[in-house]
């Protein structure tokens, strides 16, 4: 465990989290939800929990983002709100 | 709009040489589950991404031809009876739920191998459920309109007609 790693990529996560939230384009709300969940990964892994890595780079980067494209698509792009 | 075929030729070639190995790869997580990370679901999902990847660029029918969305729904079920049937099995033969040391006098083997091999089974049901059901739930999402295009259509009259009544 090296902190400084730990915190470099806590930053990413927090700055993908926010930008998912915040972006309009729901399509790059859900890609940009990918790359959180390639990093909250990466951080599992380098704090030691491979199996939870491992679960979330399959769930979430690999299926959850296929799921939400297509979810996508089956509605309006743009966010209502 | 996803279920159109995408006719790029880097892509397709690229996932043809990939899926083999990924399948590969899946089966060699779902075979050294007991003792590194990985087993039956992470297995499963990893064999369900490679269908998908096929789906995202050989297109909808394609993917079809290869697994059916009836043959996904008997291998979720299969996957059950396996997990079921093992553990019933111990409890037949006079352990627990999932008591793995019984089926060693069946099979002929050492106790420890004997629950091993008790563990790989249930992985392996694990896996075809996970796999099944993951298939399935994103073959639906994206068939889950009646024609081709309709609701994609219809779609876009509602974000037309909200962006004009915006402009007013």
């Amino acid at each position: 465990m090296i902190w400084q790693l730990d915190l470099f990529l806590l930053l990413f996560v927090i700055i993908c989290a926010l930008a998912a939230i915040n972006v309009r384009d729901l399509l790059s709300a859900a890609i940009i939800l990918g790359a959180y969940s390639f990093f909250m990964c990466m951080l599992w892994a380098e704090m030691g929990a491979v199996d939870v890595a491992f679960t979330e780079a399959t769930v979430s980067a690999g299926v959850g983002t296929v799921l939400f494209v297509a979810a996508v698509f089956k509605t309006v792009r743009r966010s209502k709100d | 709009m996803l279920r159109s075929r995408y006719q790029d030729i880097i892509a397709q070639t690229i996932v043809r040489i990939m899926v083999p190995f990924v399948q590969i790869y899946a089966l060699y997580v779902l075979a050294h589950g007991h003792y590194s990370p990985g087993g039956g679901f992470q297995g499963g999902v990893i064999l369900a991404a490679s269908l998908v990847l096929i789906f995202l660029v050989y297109g909808y029918e394609n993917a079809l031809e290869r697994l059916k969305l009836a043959t996904a729904g008997r291998l979720c079920s299969l996957g059950v009876l396996i997990y079921a049937g093992i553990g019933f099995l111990c409890l037949l033969l006079g352990g627990n739920f999932l008591d793995y040391s019984r089926l060693a006098p069946i099979f002929q083997v050492s106790l420890p191998r004997a629950r091993s091999l008790g563990i790989l089974g249930i992985e392996t049901g694990v896996a075809l459920a996970v796999m099944a059901a993951m298939y399935s739930i994103i073959m639906d999402i994206v068939n889950s309109d009646t024609g081709n295009g309709e609701s994609h259509a219809a779609g876009h009259e509602i974000e037309n007609g909200e962006t004009s009544s915006d402009g007013k």
